[in-house]
């Protein structure tokens, strides 16, 4: 065993851990993405079928739906670990702890973030979404869904192994995603008015790369808060 | 150092005591010549009639709501740097009076926005961010209460309050450009205040007392909190309480 493995090194261990026990347990995966087509088939059903309405509805629905089904997946980021006491291992490692917390994140995004990001051609179609209007829902959730998973680890180490975790986490992060939400639909709905989406863009942008830099470290702070 | 002997609960508690009854009349003093101001004094709003006194309430709620948060992410991030155990006591007093200024503050705005928008709430930027700010403050008080150890509540409390003050910029300018209907600001401003003196008079007295209102209500919780968290410490039986 080495001891003194460098930050890329205990990055890609840590990653390739989270990816093979995200793959032997697929089913997890599965579940927030049937939760964001559902939801989304949900509101044609409420609303109804009139192809105007659902394509004015539509960057609203599924940046929405984006919202709940990473909320949703959350509590697994790093509730087994605590059970287990992986998580207590994890904070003892010499390595900085915010470089193995952002390879969890980092997994947590490949297998929530990305397939929602690679599904939602297929529902924006379902909605009558024009073909620039579905190019930027990807592009939107290609550059936003991280930062959700990223705020959403915060949120996460901070309710860590609370009752009622689940409903405390979506009230102390839903308000946090806010930003994202209407930066991202505005510049779909921008975009498929034939407007320029470059604002709204660099915007999500600017606030991935802040978050980037911050959330990992918070959230071991967070960890070590809630572990002690 | 004046300030870490009086960060010591022993100390803290008979200054606060020592002080409460100033603060108080004071604030009594300045609500009554406010509300006297505003209510009787102030000409009615050639455009809004009687209804522009509701402002004279509206207005430091408003106020109050948003620096009641940043107060407390100040002191948040004071009691992380120096573990200074009063900054937690201060935080969880001042949480639910924060909360209070906020919910006023919406009350009094649908209460006006009805007669002049003709509704009760419109999804506008100001009043979309004072709910942000609302669910906030909810977000960081059902964090504290669902922790039972208090020293991991006071810690997450404090990372969650300097995340949201982090974030209340991004979230207010990103709500801003998203829509806007509700007036801008008009006493705040670089080429001087844009409201006559018979209105902003009343409206800056009330703004203090406010102010008077949260530092007594704040100091009161505060010695409360401090008498069930230091029962049956030797200062306490000493001062006879």
């Amino acid at each position: 065993m080495t001891y003194n493995l460098g930050l890329f090194a205990s990055w890609q261990r840590v990653l390739k851990r989270e990816l093979l026990l995200a793959y032997k347990q697929r089913n997890d995966i599965l579940t927030p993405l049937i939760f964001f087509i559902i939801v989304i088939s949900l509101f044609p059903l409420g609303i109804g079928p009139e192809p105007d309405t659902l394509r004015t509805i539509a960057p609203g629905v599924i940046w929405v739906a984006a919202l709940l089904a990473t909320l949703l997946s959350l509590s697994r980021l790093f509730n087994n670990e605590l059970h287990d006491g992986t998580l207590e291992q994890l904070l003892l490692t010499p390595q900085p702890t915010s470089i193995l917390i952002f390879a969890k994140i980092t997994s947590h995004w490949l297998t929530t973030g990305l397939p929602l990001v690679l599904i939602s051609p297929l529902l924006a179609l379902s909605l009558d979404m024009s073909t620039t209007a579905l190019s930027y829902t990807m592009l939107t959730l290609l550059l936003g869904t991280p930062i959700l998973s990223l705020i959403g680890a915060i949120g996460a180490a901070l309710t860590l192994g609370l009752r009622g975790g689940g409903v405390l986490l979506a009230l102390l992060i839903l308000p946090l995603y806010i930003p994202v939400l209407i930066f991202a639909t505005g510049g779909i709905i921008a975009a498929s008015n034939g407007f320029s989406a470059e604002g709204h863009l660099s915007l999500i942008s600017a606030y991935l790369i802040i978050t980037l830099i911050f959330a990992p470290w918070v959230t071991s702070y967070a960890l070590r808060v809630s572990l002690d | 150092m004046i300030f870490q002997k009086y960060a010591a609960p022993k100390y803290f508690y008979p200054l606060a005591g020592k002080c409460l009854p100033w603060f108080g009349w004071l604030c009594i003093l300045t609500l009554v010549a406010g509300l006297y101001l505003g209510l009787f004094v102030a000409p009615p709003d050639y455009q809004q009639g009687e209804t522009v006194r509701i402002m004279f309430i509206h207005v430091p709620s408003a106020w109050m709501s948003m620096f009641v948060y940043a107060v407390m992410a100040g002191a948040a991030a004071v009691g992380l740097v120096w573990k200074i155990k009063l900054t937690d006591t201060f935080i969880a007093a001042s949480a639910p009076i924060g909360a209070s200024f906020t919910l006023l503050a919406l009350l009094t705005g649908s209460l006006w926005g009805k007669p002049m928008w003709g509704a009760w709430w419109v999804w506008d930027a100001r009043l979309t961010s004072e709910l942000i700010l609302l669910f906030l403050y909810l977000g960081f008080m059902s964090l504290q209460s669902a922790i039972d150890d208090p020293r991991r509540a006071s810690r997450a409390g404090a990372i969650l309050l300097l995340i949201g003050v982090i974030n209340l910029p991004v979230i207010h300018y990103s709500v801003e450009w998203w829509n806007t209907l509700h007036q801008p600001s008009s006493v705040a401003r670089i080429d001087g205040p844009r409201i006559h003196s018979s209105i902003l008079t009343p409206l800056l007295i009330m703004a203090v007392a406010f102010k008077l209102f949260f530092i007594s209500v704040v100091l009161i919780r505060m010695r409360s909190d401090i008498l069930e968290n230091e029962a049956g410490s030797r200062w306490l039986q000493e001062q006879g309480a």
